[in-house]
């Protein structure tokens, strides 16, 4: 039986796997940023399950890693997004 | 064959912790912050300007009065605990002598930048966006500098990803936007990598701050994959070769003055990082063997990155690929820590400190250039010499920096690496050096011949703007580079005090060497 640290240790890998391999295999943009969330998501999972690694206390830390890492990524997707909607915007004028 | 000996990890020498909290170190951070905010809310050029030429100015001022406590005083670092939290839980400030060298590089460098640019745009529109960005730029760069805690880091590294896509984009063309798209791509997974690493060390070892952290790695498994995959991570934003494919696009389509702080300050905050998990945080976990490939990677890119630059025709492509080759040399010397990590220490500072000044002078005097003639085309820039002496002369100079020829701080950087390879008796890279010098004055010769000879056959076109040399600001990095050419005592010091890892002075070092006979034969050394 699984417990439950190893559990979402199991369900980040995979996610992140699932993220990197999307990234590097899709050509469509928003189908990269959004491989790039999931990788992101994944890497958070990790660190959630870190926090119960250690038996009896829960550790507050990797919440607060957590917590900046997803201003970050939404910092960053929105980067992107804002990148990849003015290229479109460009290509079309191009091609009228 | 080499004796390899695993290394202990760099002793950045005692701790010292101040009595009082050292309540300058953040200023550090602050300051570049303060004025990105003041940039960002008044949303006038003029204002923006002068900000940015005094708070420029104080930067300096502030990270060369940093450098000197730190040269003076041989107790080593400066530690300031931000809010009076001690390590495990608080983030902890570290400057010792490395930090301190590249803090007073950034600031010196981002300075001449800023000089360049009140005098670069013609869009004031691009201009406003660029001032707050430039300065977010520096806050990040200086943050990864001075913070000792690797999530911070991680932050540090994001702010700087993210200004640096946004300053490629402030041009608003579809090949600089298509460049800023896929860098940030590359960035993001580059530090989600990064974090993935941090995961697993603090999964392990349950800290964050990088001197604890040091202390209790040991080589195993997890730790060996977590030195991977941030040693993959950071590789994707330095741009060592294959994967350096983002660069060459991103750092030619932007702006000159954002080209000269990609390719001479943002590539090196990445490489820093690399470098303090490689020989501090993760040494026990380094290999030998792992180190001989990236050098044997970044040898590849020595050869591949002066080829490309040698075939393509532009202008500032080419100054971007002689970007990708002389980051080559930063880890072509990464197994040579491994054999006398005192002198590839010095080497390694020498060359970033070097390649910076040359690099960022370079990418500005070919701003210039393409600003006046109206394009970028080499084969239409015969005889421009004549009609642009001074960005000529700057690019010149930092091409025999590039090059490593005397009397300019890349000759001694040069100088310092095949030392610190023939004294690993590593000497296979002596080849690589010295035929990376060949093929970089093989690309830089072919624009310069074509500079100085006004074709026959094609006549020499007019300029378009006219000639508009304001080059005060790589001029300031040109004069630096013949500096330190002479002066490397210098620089080599401040990094002796800080880490501790210089014996004395390093030609004291090479002195005894020389008595022991351990040196063979002692080429001049005028320029040491």
């Amino acid at each position: 039986m699984m417990s439950q640290v190893e559990l979402y240790t199991f369900c980040a890998v995979i996610l992140l796997g699932m993220g990197m391999t999307g990234l590097i295999l899709n050509q469509h943009i928003i189908r990269k940023i959004i491989a790039l969330n999931i990788m992101g998501i994944g890497i958070f999972m990790l660190l959630i399950s870190t926090a119960g690694v250690h038996s009896g206390a829960i550790d507050p830390v990797p919440h607060a890693m957590v917590l900046t890492g997803i201003v970050v990524a939404v910092a960053g997707s929105a980067l992107a997004l804002n990148l990849a909607a003015r290229l479109k915007d460009m290509t079309e004028q191009a091609d009228d | 064959m080499t004796e390899v000996l695993p290394v202990e990890g760099f002793n950045f020498g005692p701790i010292l912790i101040a009595q009082q909290p050292f309540s300058a170190l953040p200023w550090v951070v602050m300051l570049p912050l303060i004025a990105a905010l003041l940039c960002f809310t008044l949303y006038n050029i003029k204002a923006q300007r002068v900000i940015s030429l005094l708070l420029g100015i104080g930067q300096m001022l502030l990270t060369v009065w940093l450098a000197s406590i730190i040269a003076e005083d041989a107790a080593s670092s400066v530690v300031h605990q931000l809010g009076g939290w001690p390590a495990p839980l608080g983030i902890v400030l570290t400057l010792n002598g490395f930090s301190a060298l590249l803090l007073v590089m950034a600031a010196v460098i981002g300075f001449a930048i800023t000089v360049y640019s009140c005098r670069y745009f013609t869009s004031s529109e691009q201009e406003r966006k660029f001032w707050p960005l430039f300065w977010l730029l520096l806050v990040a760069l200086n943050g990864i500098f001075i913070s000792s805690d690797i999530f911070n880091l991680y932050v540090m590294l994001e702010i700087l990803g993210l200004s640096a896509v946004s300053l490629v984009a402030i041009q608003a063309q579809r090949g600089a936007l298509q460049a800023a798209l896929q860098y940030l791509l590359v960035g993001l997974c580059g530090s989600l990598l990064y974090l993935f690493g941090v995961a697993l060390l603090y999964r392990t070892y349950g800290v964050l701050d990088i001197n604890l952290l040091s202390k209790v790695v040991i080589a195993e498994p997890v730790s060996q994959l977590a030195l991977t995959v941030i040693t993959l991570g950071l590789l994707l934003k330095t741009a060592l070769f294959p994967l350096h494919f983002w660069l060459p696009s991103a750092h030619s389509n932007a702006p000159a003055p954002v080209s000269a702080a990609l390719s001479g300050l943002v590539i090196k905050g990445s490489f820093y990082l690399l470098f303090v998990f490689w020989f501090k945080i993760l040494s026990p976990a380094a290999t030998f063997a792992g180190a001989t490939f990236l050098g044997v990677l970044g040898a590849i890119a020595i050869v591949w990155g002066s080829v490309k630059a040698f075939n393509t025709p532009r202008l500032k492509l080419v100054v971007a690929y002689s970007t990708v080759a002389q980051l080559g040399y930063l880890f072509v010397l990464f197994p040579l820590f491994f054999g006398r990590p005192d002198l590839a220490m010095g080497a390694v500072a020498y060359f970033i400190v070097a390649h910076a000044c040359a690099k960022a002078a370079m990418f500005m005097a070919a701003g210039s250039i393409q600003k006046a003639a109206g394009h970028d085309d080499i084969a239409r820039m015969s005889g421009i010499a004549s009609k642009m002496p001074l960005s000529i002369f700057i690019f010149a100079i930092a091409g025999a920096s590039l090059i490593g020829l005397p009397p300019t701080g890349g000759f001694i950087a040069k100088w310092l690496m095949l030392t610190s390879a023939i004294e690993s008796q590593q000497w296979w890279w002596v080849l690589v050096m010295l035929a990376g010098g060949l093929l970089a004055a093989a690309y830089l010769f072919r624009i310069l011949n074509l500079a100085f000879t006004s074709g026959q056959d094609v006549p020499s076109e007019p300029l378009k703007n006219g000639p508009r040399e304001r080059l005060w600001g790589p001029l300031i990095l040109v004069t630096i580079t013949i500096f330190i050419g002479f002066n490397a005592m210098w620089v080599l010091e401040l990094l002796n005090a800080g880490t501790g890892v210089f014996a004395l002075q390093p030609t004291d070092g090479l002195m005894t060497e020389l008595a022991n006979g351990s040196v063979n034969t002692a080429p001049s050394k005028e320029g040491l």
